[in-house]
């Protein structure tokens, strides 16, 4: 049966994990992710989980391990946040290139330079050129869902790609909200067991990991370029089979489109930020703009067509990001802008909320003025 | 027909594209005999993965998998517990990896994998220096010796700082089974190997392997040069079995290191004051291993 409790974030992709039934879970502590694997030590310690906990040095070898335990054929799970993802960083493309399909929450925090603990998306959307699917997530509820669908995605045979579910530290983590625990047998039906075509075997010896020359590296790139293609797809298939069994969806799975029937302008946000953005956007209606919002779900693969359907009668367009690329823009910007070269909109880039600064209502009312006017976006501090 | 008992069966394929007389080429082919089919490997970057597996060729007839550098250790603990989950407490899991891959990059890796207990073999095939990168200076070089990084210069004459005692150190932490081996004796390389197997928890091996560019030696003298390493007592062979140290060679007259030094172009350089300094450090620690011998040195944990 499934139950509505009021939890956390943490809690709830915790839940989500547990109904996923993965056998390896290597865990290092690092806020504000620590909540998840403490969650999952007290289900192991309970009975309640019927998985081993590695309690690894450092993130490099959770990831490590994690690549270990794929490579052996078994279902996986780990969590981390800025540092140590930028720790991981080594590794994270390796698990990609070796086609695992492993699930990963990053409850996102911002990178120290200096120390810094709170929100922003620096940590995930440096590792957005490294093969991992990112979907990023604007509430509790969805975080319990996408990690659900994230494995399923992940282990289709034409994707077979890693995926990051990147939630909002703290602001997502640490909240509590009524969530529905879906059903185990529910979620068995979802999502099957793991059966990998290849892994570890003294019986059928493989070799996992070998070194490959420029004869051979290219092909492996294009192949996991292809393969985020089918996750395209897949993202959007895998999110009609959940919403039909459990009857909540996203948008589809890659953008969701707020307002956007009528709009003329609109802003374009990731994440928690979209919270905030719907009630400025609800003012604004009231007040008879014709507003709206474009949330990215889906940040890899990067839906481009979606982007530009759903633009095509946009004229002025504004796109919040929490992360630049220092010496360029933020990279949504960039990314939106090169998407909608051929169209006539007009982008504006702004920086908002680094290292967990507030993003407040009046700030998003503030780019929403100057997406209006068709102006240069600005840093929103 | 099996020789001294050594399997017959190859599981590392000949083909593969290490040096002629590679040391570590010889430990692998015997690290595997001696571990049989029932076996995953678990490899770190270097001379061995590299020559070993250039897609999509494999010299490996063992499932074998490599991730990067330093993290052979951690990539092992998920292997391991990932068969266990499995049900499968049998198969032996073995991580392999250079002096660079475990004295060095993936000490913290080795430490904290060895610390949680699984039940799994690590190996440092030991050639002295990051061969694969072209020979550079690691913590396991032998001091004075000429890489690289430390060259012989005018000033300061190869490597300054003495080995670093990797197998002590994994003996601290507690694990039952610790030992050193050399090419030179594959008899002895292979008992130690099904001894670590069939240990509790955490096991380490250190196998003295030389590398043929590296050490400026004739590719046919690998053996040579392992043997007057045990000679000389430059790389003495020992184990450290539930914390007891036991000498496994001890020559009948032990040599001057001079011998031993002169085999080898990395030691060319070599004065007779420094070669006193060097004759000193491996008669202190040979004095230590001596009077420790037969003592216990450890606990054990697991
Ligand atoms: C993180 C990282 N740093 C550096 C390297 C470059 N590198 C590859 S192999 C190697 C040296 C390997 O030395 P060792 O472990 O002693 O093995 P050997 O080649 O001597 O057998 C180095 C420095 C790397 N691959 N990864
Ligand atoms: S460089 Fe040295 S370690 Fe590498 S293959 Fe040649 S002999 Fe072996
Ligand atoms: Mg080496």
């Amino acid at each position: 049966m499934s139950e509505k409790k009021v939890i956390s974030g943490s809690d709830a992709v915790a839940q989500a994990v547990k109904l996923c039934k993965p056998k390896v879970l290597p865990m290092y502590p690092i806020t504000p992710s620590t909540l998840i694997p403490e969650k999952l030590s007290e289900f192991i310690a309970n009975g309640e989980m019927d998985a081993q906990l590695i309690h690894v040095e450092s993130e490099h070898s959770a990831i490590s391990a994690l690549y270990g335990a794929y490579a052996a054929g078994v279902r996986t799970f780990t969590a981390t946040a800025s540092q140590g993802l930028a720790l991981m960083h080594e590794i994270i493309p390796i698990v990609a290139g070796s086609r695992m399909p492993a699930v990963m929450v990053v409850a996102n925090r911002a990178l120290s330079g200096p120390l810094n603990i709170w929100n922003d998306h620096s940590d995930a959307m440096s590792e957005r050129d490294q093969g991992w699917i990112q979907l990023y997530c604007e509430d509790v509820q969805e975080a319990f869902d996408t990690t659900i669908m994230a494995y399923k995605i992940a282990e289709k045979n034409n994707v077979l790609l890693p995926v990051m579910v990147c939630i909002d530290g703290f602001s997502l983590t640490h909240v509590y909200e009524p969530v529905i625990i879906e059903d185990q047998n529910k979620v068995d039906l979802f999502l099957p067991e793991y059966k990998p075509r290849h892994y570890l075997d003294p019986k059928n010896p493989k070799t996992f990991g070998a070194f490959a020359q420029p004869n051979t590296y290219f092909e492996f790139k294009e192949a996991e370029q292809e393969a985020m293609k089918e996750a395209l797809k897949e993202i959007q298939n895998v999110h009609k089979e959940f919403a039909t069994t459990f009857g909540r969806e996203y948008g589809g799975g890659l953008i969701e489109l707020i307002n956007m029937q009528d709009a003329e302008y609109a802003l374009v946000t990731v994440g928690g930020t979209t919270g905030t953005a719907r009630m400025v956007l609800e003012e604004l209606r009231k007040e008879g703009k014709k507003a709206g919002i474009i949330r990215i779900k889906s940040v890899r693969p990067f839906p481009k067509e979606e982007i530009i359907k759903a633009t095509k009668k946009i004229k002025n367009l504004g796109v919040i990001d929490r992360h630049i690329s220092i010496g360029s823009e933020g990279p949504l910007f960039t990314e939106i802008k090169a998407t909608l070269k051929e169209e006539n909109t007009k982008v504006a880039g702004f920086i908002a909320g680094l290292g967990g600064r507030d993003i407040s209502r009046e700030m998003i009312k503030k780019a929403f003025e100057i997406i209006e006017k068709g102006e240069e976006g600005v840093w929103l501090k | 027909m099996a020789i001294l008992g050594l399997e017959e069966k190859e599981f590392f394929a000949s083909g593969h594209r290490s040096c002629a007389g590679c040391g570590e080429a010889l430990a692998i082919r015997h690290i595997l005999k001696a571990a049989g089919e029932d076996t995953i490997i678990v490899m770190a970057t270097g001379c061995m993965e590299v020559v070993s597996t250039p897609y999509p060729e494999t010299a490996w007839e063992l499932p074998w998998v490599h991730c990067a550098f330093e993290n052979a250790a951690a990539v092992a603990s998920g292997v391991k517990t990932a068969l266990q989950t499995k049900g499968n407490t049998t198969t032996n899991v073995i991580a392999i990896g250079g002096d660079g891959a475990m004295f060095d990059i993936g000490f913290g890796s080795i430490s904290g994998a060895v610390e949680r207990g699984h039940k799994i073999l690590y190996i440092s095939t030991d050639n002295e220096a990051y061969q694969n990168t072209g020979i550079q200076r690691s913590g396991a070089t032998f001091p004075f010796a000429a890489t690289t990084t430390s060259p012989s210069g005018k000033v300061i004459p190869g490597k300054s700082q003495p080995k670093k005692p990797l197998p002590f150190i994994i003996a601290a932490h507690g694990a039952k089974y610790v030992a050193t081996a050399n090419v030179a004796n594959l008899f002895d390389l292979k008992n130690k190997v099904q001894k670590a197997l069939v240990t509790e928890g955490p096991s380490y091996i250190s196998v003295f392997v030389p590398c043929i560019p590296g050490w400026k030696i004739d590719s046919s003298s690998t053996i040579d040069v392992s043997k007057m390493a045990l000679e000389t007592c430059a790389y003495p062979i020992y184990e450290i079995e539930n914390g007891v140290l036991k000498l496994n060679h001890t020559p009948t007259e032990k040599k001057p290191i001079e011998n031993y030094l002169k085999m080898q172009g990395r030691f060319k350089h070599i004065t007779p004051e420094i070669n006193a300094k060097i004759q000193q450090y491996v008669d202190e620690r040979w004095k230590y291993l001596t009077e420790s011998n037969g003592k216990k040195m450890f606990d054990t944990l697991f």
